[in-house]
């Protein structure tokens, strides 16, 4: 018995430069990442290209915002977590001895899953990090930059001393966005970055990354496959696996073009999940 | 319609475990209701003991000199205090939000703790242990000084501020320190601009709340400061100066009942100032708790 397939639009995009073009931000080779004794992903291998959107998909628990989180090394914050094999970013191993996180993330930005404004203005909330990392000229110039290529400009430009918790949650989260710009990283990861926000707000987020992909490499976990087949242009399909052991953990199954992976996907088990099968 | 076979009213042993019921709760009731009264008692015999000599002169006056136990009042023993408990809560404050910063923010967790651990014992030392401590250590080789007394009141207020401290500390949430963290900021200069911002109204309250403590205290001073000092008007920290505490204990000693009466005032305004700044201090935290929640 054929089983019904739910078809998913893979929304057209510009055309992708052929492989031998892309140039790899990161490069992941048999990395895996341990919390204590238990191992969250293993064997990943998978280069990110710049200026593309890389869309993070996969069953809960399968280790997508853990790959994620080591791409700027936020993991570092999880006292017991470790990680072995290697991550590469534009060549230089991310994980390798004098490499220091403060410097990564100021290189790779981070927009997290529930918008987490300041507890200060709009423009504080931007400034902020202009201020500590010392790129206090024209700063005025600056923020009204970011909040423009956040698509904010015109919503709070006539508030911008008004307290950034004022704003609805898609405002803030795009005013997050603004913040993670306006201190011009190279890459920016986006951890689920529409699942706690309306339609509405979720469709402005991602125009916006269409809009970023101009100048940013943007990596996104999404749990949402449309959103996955709307914005991104490769997407890694992430699976759970238990291991002879009993440990499970998070590999990556299939890592493709995101046209191929939604319409024609070599691994069964990807099949499976785009269609609706399991996951 | 027959009559049921069984009754749904307490009836033989229920009844006595309902009767136990009852008089548990009401003693319970009982106790809470005693703690109050203790206050409102001690409040009430303090002030009504010490109404006669809580006057101007009694505030703005200094300690008479020679016998007179008419003439005088104790605003030096007032400087006195605010002068002991100022200099204790300096030293006490940048130290104790440092130790709460690293034991909620940097220390790793098994650190974390042994410290806490170390802060909770301390907190437990008898005052005037602490003062004892202090004195073998400065007075015994300094002689005394208001400073030594400041040093022993920081003693006792250090772990009460870092745990306060550190309590609102991990109020803070952690997608804030993510926040700024995510954008390439160093953990001290997070800690700095974004989580001590945040929990600022609770470490000012930590602190109010030890200072209320620790104006009360008398034990840790007998020897440090001031007892048998002249009663010259004097604010020099490295002085031995005169304290609250200090008349109330050398004065309710007097036989002249006019001296015991301005014990009493002493007291209640000593008690007065433990009193609201507490009250304060609560409220104070009660609205930014919910602050911070919402």
């Amino acid at each position: 018995m054929e089983a019904i397939k739910t078809k998913i639009e893979v929304t057209e995009k510009e055309r992708l430069p052929v492989v031998s073009e892309r140039e790899a931000v990161f490069e992941a080779r048999d990395l895996a990442v341990y919390y204590g004794d238990q191992r969250a992903i293993d064997g990943v291998n998978l280069d990110i290209y710049q200026r593309l959107i890389t869309a993070i998909i996969g069953p809960s628990g399968c280790g997508k915002s853990t790959f994620l989180r080591t791409l700027n090394r936020m993991n570092d914050l999880v006292p017991a977590a470790r990680l072995t094999g290697q991550l590469r970013y534009r060549g230089i191993d991310l994980y390798g001895p004098g490499v220091d996180a403060v410097e990564v993330r100021r290189r790779v930005g981070m927009v997290f899953q529930k918008p987490n404004p300041f507890h200060s203005s709009i423009y504080d909330n931007v400034a902020y990090g202009l201020r500590i990392l010392g790129m206090k000229k024209d700063l005025d110039e600056r923020v009204e930059k970011a909040l423009r290529a956040a698509a904010l400009w015109d919503e709070v430009k006539d508030r911008l001393k008004d307290s950034a918790l004022g704003l609805s949650g898609g405002q803030q989260q795009r005013l997050c966005i603004a913040r993670a710009i306006a201190v011009e990283p190279e890459v920016v990861l986006f951890d689920e970055p529409a699942s706690a926000l309306d339609p509405i707000s979720t469709s402005a987020i991602e125009d916006l990354m269409h809009e970023l992909k101009r100048d940013y490499t943007l990596v996104i976990v999404t749990h949402n496959m449309q959103q996955a087949a709307r914005v991104a242009d490769m997407t890694a399909f992430f699976g759970l696996d238990v291991s002879p052991d009993g440990n499970r953990q998070g590999v990556l199954v299939e890592y493709d073009e995101t046209e191929k992976i939604f319409t024609n996907p070599s691994d069964k088990r990807t099949e499976g999940y785009v269609t609706g099968r399991f996951g | 319609m027959n009559e049921p076979a069984f009754t749904l009213k307490a009836t033989g042993r229920l009844r006595r475990r309902q009767l136990v019921n009852q008089g548990m709760g009401a003693l319970a009731a009982g106790a809470a209701l005693l703690a109050v009264a203790v206050l409102a008692i001690v409040v009430i015999s303090v002030g009504s003991r010490g109404a006669g000599s809580l006057n101007l002169a009694f505030f703005t006056q200094n300690q008479a000199q020679g016998f007179n136990p008419k003439g005088g009042g104790v605003l030096f023993a007032i400087v006195g205090s605010v002068v002991l408990v100022g200099i204790a809560t300096l030293i006490a404050l940048p130290l104790g939000v440092l130790v709460a910063v690293y034991v909620s923010e940097l220390a790793p967790p098994r650190l974390a703790r042994v410290a806490r651990m170390a802060l909770d014992i301390s907190n437990g030392i008898p005052t005037i242990v602490i003062g004892i401590f202090v004195f073998t250590i400065l007075v015994a080789a300094h002689g005394q000084s208001a400073l030594a007394g400041s040093i022993a009141l920081a003693i006792i207020m250090l772990p009460l501020i870092a745990r306060a401290t550190e309590e609102v500390l991990l109020l803070v949430p952690s997608s804030q320190r993510e926040a700024s963290l995510a954008l390439g900021v160093s953990r001290w200069r997070t800690t700095v601009q974004v989580v001590i911002p945040s929990a600022l109204g609770g470490i000012l309250t930590g602190t109010t709340l030890a200072i209320a403590r620790v104006a009360g205290e008398t034990a840790p001073l007998l020897f440090l400061t001031s007892l048998g000092t002249s009663s010259t008007a004097d604010a020099n920290p490295l002085h031995p100066l005169q304290s609250l505490t200090l008349v109330i204990f050398s004065y309710s000693d007097q036989a002249d009942p006019a001296y015991q009466s301005k014990a009493w005032a002493a007291a209640f305004t000593l008690m007065c100032f433990v009193l609201v700044t507490s009250l304060a201090a609560k409220l104070a935290l009660a609205r930014y708790r919910k602050k911070l929640g919402g």
